[in-house]
């Protein structure tokens, strides 16, 4: 590990987090100087690293691949002098100076914090779930939808995401059902149409997930309707979850304030500040209403600004 | 050192016939993921090329590889040990999470 600015582990500045808000949270830190130091997370790159083609990124109008995008500006960050570590962030200590970030047993300080966590797939908590993760059940239709060829799959869920996974899913599956839990689907109209207009797409409503079942892999499933509480089990190769997303904020509970869903509360003197001076948060992890890739970007710009001007004023 | 590639026709003879440990990195060139994963994964061939055969296998043009040990998300690495598997990890977790693989199998 190289050394930060005040010997071998004590940082001006910590960012938590590598997606659009971390990453732009680098590059700014790192052009002020501040020589921040990055935890990636296990989600290097954020759910962006999860998408096909982004078209809605200011300045790309043929649009850029989600992964290529996420790595450039990982690589812009570390250009600026952000080092960066694949690492996920285990606990943190906010409740004195200098705050304290662990990795496991690794300890690291820093004058100010960046969180930038953002937010990670809703899973159903139903048994089988975790099991079978990644042998049938899956949270990234983009990324594993090509090992459903001929298969039958389900959708779990009736938003935009749902809708686009079911979609997806019809180029290499056989059979695909999307289980809605009421009786309307939350999409919008232009991906309503298109799922309605797939031959390849069934909706199962008001219908509820019990249990996913198999040995090495997801065979079968139990699900409910809940209006009529009849039970049915269901032949099934794979289940996409598509259930929504929760902020990342687990390990920061007790440290800082959070809202009453989990998103960190921004609440000092500065736009992007959290209930702890010194500890700023930007992107999906404190934004239940925009969650964009530019939104995120923007809020880690303000976040790194905010970082800076508190540190000139609080350690000369 | 680029990371040998696998495919049907050798996987047999170079993964499962052969002594000591080979890590079998399943990818794809649309997976956003396996593109972060993929230098990582020839720097590794490079640093145990004495402990180790480090190698990959593209899913899309090798199904079977897929489908016969399960690889249903990628990344996915496989470790063999003696031609049978001893360890796998779903998702990129950084070098040092291959790396943990690895040493834990030595």
């Amino acid at each position: 590990m190289k050394v930060g600015r005040f010997g071998s582990f004590r940082f001006k500045l910590i960012i938590i987090g590598s997606g659009p808000a971390g990453f732009t949270a680098g590059i700014y830190s790192g052009r002020a100087e501040l020589k921040p130091l990055l935890f990636t997370g296990d989600k290097q790159g954020g759910q962006l690293m999860n998408t096909a083609l982004v078209e809605n990124w200011p300045g790309a109008e043929k649009g850029v691949m989600g992964s290529d995008l996420m790595m450039k500006m990982r690589k812009q960050a570390e250009k600026f002098g952000a080092e960066v570590i694949d690492k996920k962030v285990t606990r943190v200590d906010f409740s004195k100076r200098p705050f304290k970030v662990w990795v496991g047993e690794e300890e690291f300080q820093a004058e100010a914090v960046i969180i930038a966590t953002g937010a990670e797939n809703r899973m159903l908590g139903i048994p089988g779930e975790k099991k079978l993760l990644g042998k049938g059940v899956a949270v990234c239709a983009v990324c594993d939808a090509p090992f459903y060829k001929n298969k039958r799959v389900l959708v779990i869920g009736g938003g935009d995401s749902a809708v686009e996974d079911a979609l997806v899913l019809t180029k290499y599956a056989n059979e695909v059902k999307m289980v809605v839990r009421r009786d309307v689907l939350r999409a919008s109209k232009i991906m309503v149409d298109r799922v309605k207009n797939s031959p390849k797409i069934e909706i199962l409503w008001n219908s509820e997930l019990k249990e996913v079942m198999g040995e090495n892999r997801v065979e079968k499933v139990r699900m409910v309707n809940n209006k009529t509480n009849k039970e049915q089990e269901l032949a099934v190769d794979g289940v996409f979850l598509a259930i929504g997303h929760k902020p990342s904020t687990e390990i920061f509970k007790r440290q800082l304030e959070l809202d009453e869903k989990g998103y960190i509360k921004r609440l000092g003197e500065f736009t992007t500040m959290t209930s702890v001076e010194g500890v700023f948060a930007g992107g999906d992890v404190v934004d239940f209403r925009y969650k964009q890739a530019v939104t995120a970007a923007g809020m880690g710009c303000m976040a790194a600004l905010d970082a800076e001007r508190w540190l000139e004023k609080n350690y000369v | 050192m680029t990371a040998v590639h696998f495919s049907v026709k050798d996987f047999d003879e170079k993964v499962i016939k052969a002594k000591g440990l080979v890590l079998v990195d399943f990818y794809a060139d649309w997976c956003g993921p396996c593109k972060m994963a993929g230098p990582v994964i020839d720097e590794l061939a490079g640093e145990y090329k004495d402990k180790a055969v480090v190698g990959k296998v593209n899913v899309d043009e090798n199904q079977e590889l897929s489908s016969k040990y399960g690889v249903m998300s990628i990344p996915t690495v496989v470790l063999f040990k003696d031609g049978k598997e001893v360890d796998r990890m779903m998702g990129f977790k950084g070098k040092e999470g291959y790396e943990d693989l690895i040493k834990k199998a030595l």
